[in-house]
């Protein structure tokens, strides 16, 4: 994207370089997961793009066939294949696929959506590195989260599928349940060490046995 | 705590909504034409309102839009939400027994469910009361 080339030693051009936001972390989700209980790692360098196009506009139909539909209500994911779509607000959206679709790995993601945004209204905004992406996956997850989280949490209401703006110990992130006992969160860069230490530590409890 | 009912989202903790100051306050149609008195005023002169007060809100954290909301200063009481742009609905008498924050008409605490805008804002709107002398400006 940048015009003026990058040093071979950059993690622009070296991408095993790169340093995830929970970098430091990795070996404490390591020793503070309790397996099969609850489970806690960050995945690395998601493509992430964020869309701000109305649904209803020739541009947003546009956009829409090239991600598999835009999500119509809070809540809502929607898009077929590798890249879902999570409604962030009535004209905003965060398209969220795998590493490779980022242009620096050759993929073609961003360039058609870009190509399909055109002279329309809106934007189409390469945010990759805005968010990292922690996995909380066990039968304890909704515990650990329900400390921090005010949101109905109970499938009941919140189903596997569902994504959702809030808040975790007072750091707003996206919170998407992507099966039953398992949940995506979508922290700033700036908080994922704050937030990654808070979850670590609501984790802890689980990892001692039951009090009868 | 107050629970936010977002036109948008849904019940939402007080937390994610950041505060926009009182609705309604029009740009002036000739700027220029106003004296520095004038311009202060419309600039950081604002009610002080005892009882319902229309104010702005933004959900922040969740869907990043703008709505409006009438809210009792004195128990908290929400008693309409309402988009951007609209009249401000007629406020409700003041409750008989009061003294408790009490959330929007809504039922749940997800933003699975998003309640109408037409159903929080009539439910206060088709009541003809006016607000008590000295609620409003
Ligand atoms: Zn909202």
């Amino acid at each position: 994207m940048a015009e003026t080339a990058a040093p071979k030693t950059s993690p622009e051009t070296d991408l095993s370089l790169r340093t995830s936001p929970a970098e430091l972390l990795r070996a404490a989700f390591e020793a503070g997961s309790v397996p099969g209980i609850v489970e806690l790692r960050e995945i690395n360098f998601l493509t992430m793009v964020g869309l701000r196009v109305s649904r209803d506009t020739d541009a947003g139909e546009r956009i829409a066939s090239v991600t598999g539909g835009l999500p119509a209500t809070c809540g809502a994911v929607s898009g077929t294949g590798d890249a879902s779509v999570l409604w962030l607000g009535p004209e905003e959206f965060l398209v969220v696929a795998p590493v490779e679709a980022h242009e620096s790995l050759g993929g073609d993601l961003i360039q058609a959506l870009r190509e399909a945004l055109g002279d329309g209204a809106g934007q189409v905004v390469d945010l990759s590195a805005n968010r990292t992406t922690f996995e909380l996956t066990g039968p304890r997850s909704r515990a650990v989260l329900e400390k921090g989280c005010s949101l109905d949490l109970h499938p009941r209401g919140f189903k596997a599928g569902t994504a959702l703006s809030t808040e975790i110990g007072n750091i707003p992130v996206v919170l998407w349940k992507t099966g039953d006992e398992s949940y995506r969160i979508h922290p700033r860069a700036s908080f994922a060490e704050f937030l990654g230490r808070w979850i670590l530590d609501a984790m802890r409890e689980y990892a001692s046995p039951e009090v009868p | 705590m107050l629970l936010i009912s977002c036109p948008n989202c849904g019940s939402r903790d007080e937390t994610e909504f950041h505060y926009g100051g009182q609705a309604h306050v029009a740009y002036p149609e000739n700027p220029n034409e106003l004296n520095d008195r004038e311009w202060a005023e419309f600039l950081f002169y604002r009610d002080n309102t005892k009882g319902a007060f229309a104010e702005r809100w933004l959900h922040s954290t969740g869907c990043r839009q703008w709505f409006n909301m009438l809210r009792d200063t004195v128990t908290y009481e929400i008693q309409a939400v309402y988009p951007m742009g609209a009249p401000r609905p007629a406020a409700a008498p003041p409750a008989a027994e009061s003294g408790t924050a009490s959330t929007a008409p809504d039922s749940t605490t997800t933003g699975t469910a998003r309640p109408s805008i037409a159903a929080t804002s009539t439910s206060t709107a088709s009541r003809s009361t006016t607000a008590p002398e000295g609620a409003t400006k």
